[in-house]
């Protein structure tokens, strides 16, 4: 009969990892529901040149990096002298998708900033940012050489996030 | 002094105006009403607590404009809430679907109540006994 006093300290003990957890969860990233997906169809006109169309035959069998972008996101500021850098090592092509963006504007700001892109696809409507999922530049995802999404991450990247969430993901599709 | 007055009056009495979508999505008053209906039930996931109704940030404003388009060729409100939910994942949605994790979440409440009545039943029983 004694153990039942005990029952509700138990019952707490067993519920405050559960609230634990909960306070812990970042609420403003969310998971991307295309992680494990094939990418989105897209066709879009290149930012500097709008006679070249950039569609998904652009990427077979690559390994690459869609990072999402525009000149009024301030995020993207902060991640470009990252980006730079990125570019230079050669590990990945960058593609850029400009969001939302003027683009005078965006043309302007690669020239003062540099141009990390391998290429860059004008999403002047934001039609396939909606399909992509994006609610908040800057974002970048990694595709592997299947077309299927394996990594989101939401805000500006740098060095210590690369190491830690890309570059091991990057050698395992290498290694395959 | 008297300007002062006034401009506390008129700043105070000034109508708040949002610019959001003037105008009507459709002329047709029952879409118009769906329209409406399924606006304000999709999260502006910027600004997280407003729906995409009552937001202008652009996202909102595209989001709104691709129901639009769904609704004109004829999508079904299960079928726009799966483009939704495919994209951006079911926190979009304000009010859940009854799937997955969602779908304990439904019962568990209903369980637990249920769990508390019959120990509270069986409690009884025994002190009456």
């Amino acid at each position: 009969m004694m153990n039942k006093h005990y029952l509700p300290i138990i019952i707490f003990f067993l519920v405050i990892p559960i609230f634990y957890i909960g306070l812990d969860r970042n609420k403003s990233e969310l998971p991307s529901p295309l992680i494990g997906k094939e990418m989105p169809k897209f066709s879009l006109p290149s930012l500097q040149n709008s006679n070249n169309i950039i569609d998904n035959s652009n990427f077979d069998y690559e390994i690459f990096l869609l990072n999402v972008w525009a000149t009024w996101c301030s995020g993207c500021l902060e991640e470009h002298p990252f980006l730079m850098q990125l570019s230079k090592s050669n590990q990945i092509p960058i593609i850029g998708l400009n969001w939302r963006d003027n683009k005078n504007d965006a043309i302007d700001w690669l020239e003062n900033y540099g141009d990390p892109y391998n290429l860059i696809a004008n999403d002047k409507l934001g039609r396939v940012a909606i399909d992509w999922g994006v609610y908040g530049a800057p974002e970048s995802f990694l595709v592997d050489s299947n077309g299927i999404i394996i990594h989101k991450h939401l805000g500006p990247l740098n060095e210590k996030i690369w190491e830690q969430d890309f570059v091991s993901l990057i050698r395992d599709v290498n290694n395959k | 002094m008297k300007k002062i007055y006034y401009f506390i009056l008129f700043a105070t009495f000034s109508p708040i105006v949002f610019a959001i979508d003037t105008g009507l999505a459709f002329e047709d008053s029952k879409l118009q009403e769906r329209y409406e209906k399924l606006i304000s039930e999709v999260r502006c996931l910027v600004c997280q607590n407003q729906s995409i109704k009552s937001s202008n940030v652009f996202l909102a404003v595209d989001l709104r404009n691709e129901i639009k388009i769904m609704i004109g060729k004829g999508k079904s409100n299960n079928e726009i809430g799966d483009y939704l939910v495919e994209r951006y994942g079911e926190f979009i949605l304000y009010r859940p679907r009854y799937t997955g994790y969602s779908l304990f979440l439904w019962i568990a409440p209903l369980a637990l109540m249920l769990g508390g009545l019959f120990v509270v039943m069986r409690v009884i029983k025994s002190k009456s006994n």
